[in-house]
């Protein structure tokens, strides 16, 4: 098999019919198939040779993406992670126990105390939805699987499905051989993985294929120009939309490439008929999620295709009447008046729009992409969150590897060959390039352009050196002329032998991409955190599954109409497995009710007790990680809640706590940071406690100090609950006092 | 004649009328403006007549297409002057019907291109395939406005 399959590897372009001459090939004959069918007896076609080559590479990859995910899996166990997911399978929990239509008209009141949260409104149900109809497909079939087991799996089993749809991307835009690096490329790419490994179950696992399969068919209905490819786009956009917010990048990159387009001279029928036929059959449908709404036609982000829309029909127009008017003078005449008209109306009717207020302007979550220090100034929750802030090199590096320096390579590659397909992967690399800079957790959109712009400068560098390899043999057996290379190889054996080792050494180069993606998978990307894990003193495994258990203590222990007061990245995971109300969660909706808590957490505790009493608080949650040496809990966050909180109660003065512009909790500390609520909750009873040996009892080891207030006394509130770890602190509001 | 030569000066740039508006003085200025209107209208009188002549030339399915677009914007347009007159509530009502208008005269028009002969890049493509593609997407579309109508 090998020695019949030499002529096809490398320099066989797909579909292309290569008859390799009679010398080469004994004849087929189906009585010549010995009994033990090695590989050698199969004496398959050249086609069908790179027929199963291909296939079996791409369920190679398919098989490599889905299992290169499971790490957590197998090293803790097979739960959801992070904060969001748990939102996501509290949702897809009540869908398959109550059905569609209750779904879908949810009203919750066991979040966001007391204003309750339209959830049937306000969410994306595209995750949900898939993940039920796979729950439910299975059951069908009478697996009787979980709804969680299908909940963890549904991202690897999406980042499979991505890497078929970057080989036919690839495919689309180069050649086969580029579209099964691509798909090798992406199921391994850190990038994709961070948000996509088994139990993270969020909106990104599902949503990146939905991108991905929305940008290769309408490329490929600008490609063929085909109404059926049309649709097909605007049916993934449909999916995209009700998938993530994120479905604003492809509303806005289509119009910009159509755009690009039309500006360099490429306007034609077959973009006409693709862009027209998506715009408006995708808009119809987008508009039918509740969340989503009228957007596409009163928000300042979805203009831009409105526009461009409106821009199409004006551009066929013209064309039509060109193409109807043999006078070029007459035509100008008529071109002069129309475009005139059309600028005038659109300007002005976009004026309007804008300065009447019906079209809103661009919303603070995006605009912060296109200004980046906006959200800090105004929108602090915003700033807030850990992944909106701008990327380091360090990350692109860890994330791309050698992906980063082959982006650049494929970017020449594809201005060599320009051709509408090519434009496109360009402005797509170029743009999410760009809001990958500025905000971390964009990277995960940059990924696959990244992934496929690097596979073409792979193919087309090992095609080219293939090429270059396997001159001198061609010419000594056949004397067939392919382009350059018999007189190449026959004169230049130096040039041969250089194919070779840079041959050699990208393969070196890609293997180190394997190996440097797996260590990432298996070292950053895969922990739960729900659950920590570290290293004992001798080395064993020590878990700590303190959140599960104060939650769990929360489902058994307290009343079942409690309400229970924490920092909003904890609210999603208490509704799920406490199943406790709580007064804000992960969904940040309303930042006056967040800078309520804030300001009860960094008040003192008379003023807190107040504010507790007003809202129905029954229980108070914290999270405190100076036993541990956990540095992700509520002291280290403490002065966003008062960043939050000040910026609505300007009673709450950051200032007040910091110590000469410093953040201290030993005895330097200001005197309102050591008696405000979230103190005295973290560290009560801790100044007892003798944490690392040699140091003094009361030794924080998160921030590496001796706590300065030990003796801390609470009135108003009373344990309720630690955590064997000391994690997580449950404190129960005791009612007020009887009168006399 | 006087037009003409304002013709070949130009060559459909506007901003060289808007200069020529802003430098001369007023008198001089409304005998341009009378001078454009003038030229504007022959031209408008002469486009109209080659257009019609033309577009007398072209097959009869096209002009079926076409006859059935304009029915479409009509029916738009209809819409737009009763929401002027009454208000847009229930907006998604509004909506739909008017994009229902819109998105059936922009199917109609790809069906067009498809269909037209002249055009060379769809050469290859069968009319029967192009009118199934046009009744299944009209069929997504009507499906779709359907459930949005409310």
């Amino acid at each position: 098999m090998v020695g019949k399959a030499e002529p096809v590897n490398g320099s066989v372009k797909s579909g292309s019919n290569q008859s390799i001459p009679a010398t080469m090939q004994s004849p087929l004959k189906k009585s010549d198939l010995i009994p033990n069918l090695s590989l050698k007896t199969l004496k398959l076609k050249t086609k069908q040779q790179e027929l199963l080559i291909r296939v079996s590479i791409l369920c190679l990859v398919y098989v490599l993406a889905f299992i290169t995910r499971l790490f957590s899996v197998l090293r803790y166990e097979s739960m959801i992670h992070e904060f969001d997911p748990y939102f996501n399978y509290r949702t897809t929990l009540f869908l398959t126990e109550k059905g569609f239509y209750e779904f879908w008209n949810w009203f919750d009141s066991e979040s966001w105390y007391p204003l309750g949260r339209i959830i049937g409104g306000t969410l994306y149900p595209g995750l949900m939805v898939t993940a039920a109809i796979i729950y439910w497909l299975l059951r069908f079939l009478r697996f009787a699987i979980h709804i969680r087991e299908v909940c963890v799996l549904t991202a690897p089993f999406f980042a499979s499905n991505t890497t078929l749809v970057a080989y036919f991307f690839g495919k689309e835009v180069w050649d086969s051989g580029a579209g099964l690096v691509a798909a090798a490329l992406i199921a391994i790419c850190p990038g994709y993985i961070s948000r996509s490994v088994a139990g993270s179950y969020d909106n990104e696992g599902v949503a990146i294929f939905a991108l991905l399969l929305t940008f290769y068919l309408f490329v490929k209905a600008v490609n063929t120009g085909s109404l059926a490819w049309a649709l097909a786009s605007a049916f993934a956009y449909f999916y995209m939309v009700s998938a993530w917010g994120g479905y604003v990048f492809i509303i806005n990159l289509i119009p910009l490439y159509v755009l690009v387009l039309l500006i360099t001279g490429r306007y034609s029928m077959r973009l006409y008929v693709a862009y027209n036929s998506m715009y408006v059959l995708g808009m119809l449908l987008a508009m039918q999620i509740r969340f989503v709404g009228f957007q596409h036609v009163q928000s300042g982000e979805h203009m831009a295709a409105m526009g461009v829309f409106f821009l199409l029909q004006v551009f066929f127009f013209l064309d039509w009447v060109k193409h109807l008017l043999s006078d070029t003078k007459l035509f100008q005449a008529f071109l002069r008046i129309t475009v005139t008209t059309a600028i005038g109306v659109g300007a002005i009717a976009l004026g309007v729009g804008m300065a009447s207020g019906y079209i809103s302007p661009w919303t603070g979550r995006f605009y912060s992409l296109l200004d980046p220090t906006y959200a800090k100034d105004h929108i602090p929750i915003i700033a807030s969150v850990s992944e909106h802030q701008p990327t380091a090199w360090s990350s692109f590096m860890f994330d791309f590897h050698i992906l980063l320096f082959l982006f650049p390579a494929g970017l020449y590659f594809c201005f060599k060959r320009l051709s509408d397909a090519t434009i496109f992967i360009v402005m797509y690399g170029l743009t999410s390039m760009y809001f990958a800079g500025v905000m971390v957790r964009l990277i995960l959109v940059a990924t696959p352009a990244v992934c496929l712009i690097s596979a073409i400068a792979v193919s087309a560098t090992i095609k080219n050196l293939t090429l270059v390899a396997r001159a001198k043999s061609k010419v000594t057996q056949t004397g067939s002329v392919r382009g350059s290379s018999s007189s190449k190889g026959s004169s230049k054996p130096f040039q041969r032998n250089g194919a070779i080792a840079l041959l050699l050494g990208a393969f070196y180069l890609l293997s180190k991409y394997a190996t440097h993606c797996t260590w990432v998978t298996s070292e950053a990307y895969s922990s739960p955190s729900i659950v920590l894990a570290a290293r004992g003193a001798h080395g064993n495994r020590v878990i700590f599954d303190d959140y599960r258990e104060a939650y769990f203590w929360l489902r058994k222990n307290t009343p079942p109409d409690a309400k229970v007061m924490s920092w909003w990245d904890y609210g999603y995971q208490i509704t799920a497995m406490g199943n406790r109300t709580v007064i804000v969660d992960n969904n940040t909706w309303n930042n006056t009710h967040i800078a309520t808590v804030g300001r009860a957490m960094s008040s003192y505790e008379d003023e807190a007790y107040e504010i507790m009493r007003s809202l129905d608080v029954d229980y108070v949650l914290v999270v405190f990680g100076g036993v541990t040496g956990y540095s992700s809990d509520d002291i280290n966050k403490f002065l966003w809640m008062v960043r939050i909180g000040g910026g609505v109660f300007p009673v709450i003065k950051e200032p007040d706590y910091l110590v000469n512009g410093e953040y201290r909790v030993d005895k330097g500390a200001a005197p309102k940071m050591l008696n405000c609520l979230m103190y005295k909750l973290s560290y009560y009873r801790f100044g007892e406690l003798t944490t690392e040996y040699g140091k003094p009892p009361g030794y924080d080891r998160a921030r590496g100090v001796e706590i300065g207030n030990k003796d801390i006394k609470l009135e108003y509130l009373e344990e309720a609950f630690t955590t064997s770890n000391w994690i997580v602190r449950i404190y129960k509001v005791k009612p007020p006092n009887n009168r006399w | 004649m006087r037009s003409a030569s304002e013709h070949d000066k130009v060559e459909g740039f506007p901003v060289h009328f808007a200069l020529n508006l802003v430098l001369v003085s007023s008198e001089s200025r409304s005998k341009v403006l009378l001078a454009m209107a003038r030229s504007t209208s022959k031209d408008a009188q002469a486009l109209l007549h080659s257009f019609r002549s033309a577009y007398a030339a072209t097959p009869t399915n096209l002009k079926i297409i076409d006859l059935y677009v304009g029915f479409a914007v009509f029916t738009a347009l209809i819409q737009i002057a009763y929401i002027a007159i009454v208000g847009s509530f229930p907006f998604n009502a509004f909506l739909s019907g008017l994009l229902s208008c819109i998105g059936t005269a922009v199917l109609a028009v790809c069906l067009r291109i498809q269909v037209n002969r002249e055009n060379k890049e769809f050469k290859d493509l069968p009319p029967e395939r192009a009118f199934a593609d046009f009744v299944l997407c009209n069929l997504v579309l009507h499906l779709v406005i359907m459930n949005f109508l409310g």
